[in-house]
């Protein structure tokens, strides 16, 4: 594995580039479903995040918006007009314009609250399968506790109690809460999994002779041990990226997520499921399927990538 | 055995009183009783009484200990918002949130798991990779979105279902059912779909899996040289041993299924305690907070219980183990 010529980058990309070298990027290419998975992801991820640039309309401007052009059907619908390609809601706002947007604070927050979560868990999961003994027990205790709660119940709470507390929080308080809110309840996943590679990992030899040789014990949890036990996590954090998208948009939809000015693709659902029953079923739908498509897409991702790593599939 | 139901008794019990020490901590962090109850403008004086009167000025451990006691009976106070009994609005309120659960349980039970059986057996082909496709939708799909699109087609096209609420529900002494009347069921099919799809999609994928590997074991290959039938094989060796870990999944979901009810009650605006716990999110109605996370808490733990016994009942192996030794 080790192999890659000393010329390649050092250090922090040695890990990656050994990641990405050989079996993986070979399994990728011959996954129709993965390159189309990650075709679709990464045109979602591009519109969401020159939301700007690519949108034909500005969804906040209100100067630019026009009542008459409210609830307008689809372009391709009767009386759909030209310029709103997927229609427009109540507000008149282009319904496409405000997708890009929404799909930029959806990916956000997913990104955001998947990373967060990403680091504590496998903090907690190294220092527990390294440390053992009273911190291991009262961690794995915790996670216990944790995991016999759905993360959606969790993420609730925490946003109800940061509800309660700051009534008149400021909107990036809101989006912090929101963010730990759904962190909360992912990290155990990763402190579970790494422990258990970590305790694999601890009695090995490379890891004997860096302690023999005074190695910190940090140092030998970062440096040494942290490299062979990210593969699992990987796999994790794709899959835990679509389902943080969908917590968010589950939050937003129940109305207790992002503030309502900058609403992600959930509170743009919400918004249309007013109107569903007078007809106006694009207000929902688009942002509906924007999130879906999102969401299967990084799953099937995550799908492959779990078979591509799992050497008994192979 | 005995030592193992003990351990797990007081783990249950740890879990309980740490769940009821933040419902604990809500209230003492959460907004000001003694403002809520009496206006900004009571008197220093009616403050500090209503404080004694309360218990407020006792230290932290009697008022903890207190709340523990109260919430062991049932009690939490008023609602906030409402001004009735908490313990009153969730009795009211728990039917239908059960009967919700129920169904969708039955339902991803009795789809998931032959689905699973069939995508195992028919590996790689069509209809298998279809069925996966779908289960993969079934978990992409978040469950409020799931429930707009059965309306949409179900009742705002086809006309044919009812979109929210319960219909008509019969008092038995308390329970308010609605598997009693016609309007009641077909008020229960849309919002039940919903909430199975994604429980659905988990059992099926699980016993498929599962189905994979006991497949390949030699106890099967053995059941097969000895000649017998496909079937037998199929579902006298293979399907038996499958079944230990989808019992604990699916009883571990039944408590997920009530918490993610708060979705689908909420899309189908049924009248069960996961609607009344998003109203009190929103207006941070404390004491309905508190009564229902404690209230999950504890149809959590006697679940995880409960399923952790079947484990002794449905495996022998791990009736002949150490106590502690098994999982």
């Amino acid at each position: 594995m080790n192999s890659t010529p000393p010329a390649a980058e050092p250090a922090a990309q040695g890990a990656f580039s050994r990641f990405l070298d050989g079996d993986i990027w070979h399994s990728f290419r011959h996954s129709p479903m993965a390159m189309l998975a990650a075709a679709i992801a990464a045109l979602c991820i591009f519109c969401s995040v020159f939301a700007p640039w690519v949108s034909p309309h500005d969804p906040f401007d209100l100067a630019t918006l026009n009542l008459s052009d409210a609830r307008l059907p689809p372009a391709w619908m009767e009386e759909g007009s030209r310029r709103y390609l997927l229609g427009t809601d109540d507000q008149g706002r282009d319904i496409l314009s405000a997708l890009f947007y929404g799909a930029r604070i959806s990916l956000l927050v997913g990104l955001a609250s998947v990373l967060l979560s990403m680091i504590v868990g496998v903090g907690l999961g190294l220092l527990s399968g390294f440390a053992g003994g009273k911190v291991d027990a009262f961690i794995m205790r915790v996670c216990d506790v944790m995991l016999s709660f759905p993360s959606i119940l969790i993420a609730l709470l925490i946003d109800g109690v940061g509800r309660a507390m700051f009534p008149n929080a400021h909107e990036t308080l809101a989006f912090g809460v929101l963010i730990i809110a759904i962190s909360l309840g992912g990290w155990v996943q990763y402190a579970r999994t790494v422990r258990g590679s970590t305790l694999v990992e601890r009695n090995k030899e490379y890891v004997q002779a860096a302690r023999v040789i005074g190695v910190a014990p940090t140092r030998i949890m970062v440096r040494h041990v942290l490299p062979n036990v990210m593969g699992p996590v990987l796999v994790l954090a794709t899959i835990q990226v679509a389902a943080a998208i969908l917590t968010e948009a589950t939050l937003s939809f129940l109305g207790v997520g992002v503030p309502p000015t900058s609403p992600s693709l959930g509170t743009l659902i919400r918004i249309g499921n007013d109107f569903l029953f007078s007809g106006e079923w694009w207000i929902t739908i688009f942002p509906g399927a924007m999130l879906v498509l999102i969401a299967l897409s990084v799953n099937l991702l995550g799908d492959w990538l779990r078979d591509a790593l799992n050497p008994r599939l192979r | 055995m005995l030592a193992f139901i003990l351990r797990r008794l007081l783990q249950a019990v740890i879990v309980m009183l740490t769940v009821a020490f933040i419902a604990f901590m809500l209230f003492q962090y959460v907004g000001d009783p003694v403002t809520s109850l009496l206006g900004q403008d009571a008197t220093q004086e009616q403050r500090d009484q209503l404080r004694q009167d309360l218990g407020l000025d006792e230290p932290f451990p009697v008022q903890f200990a207190r709340f523990v006691g109260n919430a062991v009976q049932g009690e939490f106070g008023l609602s906030l918002r409402q001004g009735r009994k908490v313990s009153a609005l969730i009795a009211e309120r728990f039917p239908a949130t059960m009967e919700l659960a129920l169904a969708a349980a039955v339902i991803a039970l009795a789809v998931g798991l032959p689905l699973g059986v069939y995508a195992a057996l028919r590996r790689g082909r069509f209809g298998s990779q279809l069925v996966m496709t779908l289960s993969l939708l079934g978990v992409s799909l978040p469950t409020f979105l799931i429930g707009i699109l059965l309306i949409l087609v179900f009742s705002v096209h086809l006309g044919l279902l009812p979109s929210f609420g319960r219909g008509d529900t019969v008092d038995l002494g308390g329970w308010s059912t609605g598997l009693l009347t016609v309007d009641g069921w077909q008020h229960l099919v849309l919002p039940a779909i919903t909430l199975s799809v994604f429980q659905l999609a988990l059992i099926l994928r699980l016993v498929r899996s599962e189905m994979l590997e006991v497949l390949r074991t030699d106890y099967v290959k053995f059941a097969r040289a000895r000649g017998l039938q496909d079937r037998s094989v199929y579902f006298g060796h293979a399907l038996k041993n499958t079944l230990v870990p989808v019992i604990t999944i699916t009883g571990l979901q039944l408590g997920s299924l009530i918490a993610f009810a708060i979705i689908t009650e909420t899309v189908f605006q049924w009248p069960g305690m996961g609607f009344l716990f998003i109203q009190a999110v929103q207006f941070a109605d404390v004491p309905v907070m508190a009564a229902y996370l404690c209230l999950i808490a504890l149809i959590f733990v006697v679940v995880n219980l409960v399923v952790d016994l079947l484990y002794f009942a449905v495996d022998p192996r791990l009736r002949l183990e150490q106590p502690g030794g098994g999982h």
